[in-house]
């Protein structure tokens, strides 16, 4: 996706220059427009429309794109080996040799936070798309079977619902102990339920169109509805659901490690970091806020994109 | 609406229930047998039976949850392993640091965020709304544990305004309670701009400046009053949600409140105490979304007087 919008905003460049003058209220009135259109732009034309208009989330894509790359090349990216001691080099201030000086046991703080990335990322994008994809199929069923199937998938996200996100996580690291592939687990598992309302509501209101009654009427499968008429209808939400739960999965993490119940050392996570820094607050303060800047920005730019594309995939979900 | 309001209690009653059952099974499917993982490995099989037997923990698992929910009930949320004390009387202890910490707090978040919010949409698409939903989405997006770092660096250690940690004084408590504050008052600031920024939309609007009301009138007496119900809500919302969020504010300036007890439970792999952590919490939490949406209901005339 990162890559489609950095395209697009090289085709865009040129006509930038026209639409500087038209004044702002103008552009507002288009967005409003085409989002009252709707369905009639195509994706490439939405994404354009986002990078023409929200300079910071088109920036936002290029920066997480950029962290993305170094974390994928973090040993060719990263100055040092991240597990590599030194204990001759401990405690360094921010230097020429360690742009963000050392940690207690002398290794490279920078070095660190680039392989940390890799901790961070994975863990916004696998156990959000998993936990989405559960959240998806069981608004799907609750939304269009109703009845006793709605009922019992919805009191179940109710029950979830209810849970603050970070004590249930909580709960499952106690079941499951300490470590990274558990948070893993346990984020997949826990923050379904929203998905699975908003995908519920969308189901309700499709499938009520004609094209779902169409299909119906010619004897296509319930399932294939499902996923090949309605499912595709609610994916602009999704998109913009998935980027904008991705950051409160990577603050569940950082979350976790920070209270030493998930990640474990020698481990370069963010909250890890973090924690291990505050010893050092007073003397090293880089130590523990470097790791949480590397957190602020990437949640951030996350943030950032997720509201850009709210503006121009789904401005209704703003309601919800 | 009396009605209404009774509707709403009953509906609540079997998710707490659910919330409850979830919690006990879900810190019952650890692999072995609780005893073993309290007591050790090399322990005589018969004590673990013996000490099993007086815990309940040889009756099957229906049984277990009634009696809990039973004693629940009363007030009785069993007996802490390591700590050998009752769960009830800990979480009581620590319970009022953790109010105090969360009033604050939220004192905090509706203050900064409702301020910066009105003068945010009061100033749309000018510097200071920039600046201020800047700030408010750095906010939103800083992990707490940061904002209570760079606090404690900043006013503990180099200015020395506050102390680092403690919580028996108001004047300890200030730096946690910005720290827990900040993400809401970040989303308070957003939502009451968004909210106020619609309203000023609206022909009432018009009407009331068309009457010659100053601006400071058109947005105090006319607009706030509409743009605010959907902030309530938030701000109820938020309460409850400060009380589980406050483990990491807890953590770092050392406040012993029920977030401590929860990490707590974790490490020493204490059950009960984490159980009857997460159940008291939870349930203070569902009871804080009932007030929250019954609070809308009362606040909005649409609701109070329609359906």
């Amino acid at each position: 996706m990162e890559k489609t919008m950095t395209e697009d905003k090289n085709q865009v460049v040129g006509s930038e220059a026209m639409d500087g003058q038209r004044d702002k209220e103008h552009i507002r009135e288009d967005l409003e427009l085409s989002a009252q259109l709707g369905e009639s732009d195509s994706w490439e034309d939405k994404l354009k429309t986002m990078v023409r208009q929200n300079k910071l989330a088109a920036f936002s894509a290029v920066i997480l794109f950029l962290i993305f790359l170094a974390a994928v090349f973090a040993p060719v990216v990263a100055p040092y080996d991240h597990l590599a001691q030194s204990l001759t080099d401990r405690l360094q201030d921010p230097s020429a040799a360690h742009l963000l000086g050392t940690d207690e046991l002398g290794r490279d703080v920078l070095s660190r936070i680039i392989y940390g990335a890799r901790i961070s990322l994975t863990i916004g994008l696998v156990p959000t798309l998993i936990s989405m994809a559960i959240g998806t199929v069981l608004g799907l069923c609750a939304g269009f079977y109703g009845g006793k199937v709605d009922f019992i998938i919805m009191r179940l996200a109710d029950v979830m619902l209810a849970f603050p996100s970070l004590l249930l996580a909580m709960v499952v690291m106690y079941t499951m102990g300490g470590g990274l592939i558990n948070i893993f687990i346990a984020l997949s598992l826990v923050n379904w339920a929203g998905t699975a309302r908003i995908v519920r509501s969308q189901t309700l209101s499709l499938k009520e169109k004609e094209f779902v009654e169409a299909a119906r009427s010619i004897g296509v499968k319930k399932w294939t509805i499902m996923f090949r008429h309605i499912l595709p209808n609610c994916l602009p939400s999704l998109i913009v659901l998935f980027t904008l739960n991705i950051p409160s999965a990577i603050l569940s993490e950082a979350s976790l490690s920070f209270l030493g119940i998930g990640a474990q050392p020698p481990s370069a996570s963010w909250g890890l970091m973090a924690v291990r820094g505050k010893k050092y607050l007073f003397s090293e303060p880089w130590l523990s806020i470097a790791p949480s800047a590397a957190i602020m920005i990437v949640v951030m730019a996350f943030n950032f994109l997720g509201d850009g594309l709210r503006d121009v995939l789904d401005p209704y979900l703003k309601e919800q | 609406m009396l009605n209404k309001v009774l509707k709403r209690i009953v509906i609540s009653i079997p998710v707490l229930i659910g919330v409850v059952l979830a919690i006990f099974i879900m810190l019952r499917i650890v692999p072995g047998d609780p005893v073993t993982t309290m007591m050790g490995e090399h322990v005589n099989p018969a004590v673990i039976e013996k000490i099993s037997r007086e815990m309940g923990l040889d009756q099957p698992m229906i049984v277990q949850f009634f009696k809990y929910v039973f004693n629940a009930l009363r007030g009785d949320f069993g007996t802490s392993y390591r700590l050998n004390r009752n769960v009830t009387q800990i979480i009581l202890d620590a319970f009022p640091n953790t109010v105090k910490l969360s009033l604050m707090a939220a004192a905090v978040a509706w203050l900064i965020g409702i301020v910066a919010g009105i003068v945010a949409a009061v100033r749309q698409n000018k510097l200071l709304d920039r600046m201020f939903m800047g700030c408010a989405l750095m906010g939103v997006s800083m992990p707490v544990f940061m904002t209570a770092l760079i606090l404690q660096y900043v006013f503990a250690f180099k200015l020395k305004w506050f102390p680092v940690s403690g919580y028996d004084s108001w004047k300890a408590m200030v730096l946690p309670a910005i720290a827990l504050g900040w993400n809401s008052a970040g989303s308070i600031a957003r939502m009451t701009r968004s909210n106020l920024v619609e309203v000023m939309q609206n022909d009432f609007i018009r009407t009331a400046r068309a009457k010659g009301l100053r601006e400071k009138g058109v947005i105090i007496r006319h607009a706030l009053k509409n743009a605010m119900l959907p902030v309530v809500t938030m701000m109820a919302l938020q309460f409850s949600s400060m009380l589980s969020g406050a483990v990491l504010t807890e953590s770092v300036f050392g406040v012993p409140g029920i977030g401590r007890l929860a990490v707590n439970g974790i490490e020493t792999r204490d059950m009960p105490l984490l159980q009857g952590t997460v159940v008291f919490t939870t349930i203070l939490i569902i009871i804080g979304n009932l007030i929250a949406d019954l609070l809308y209901n009362v606040l909005d005339p649409r609701i109070r007087e329609g359906a």
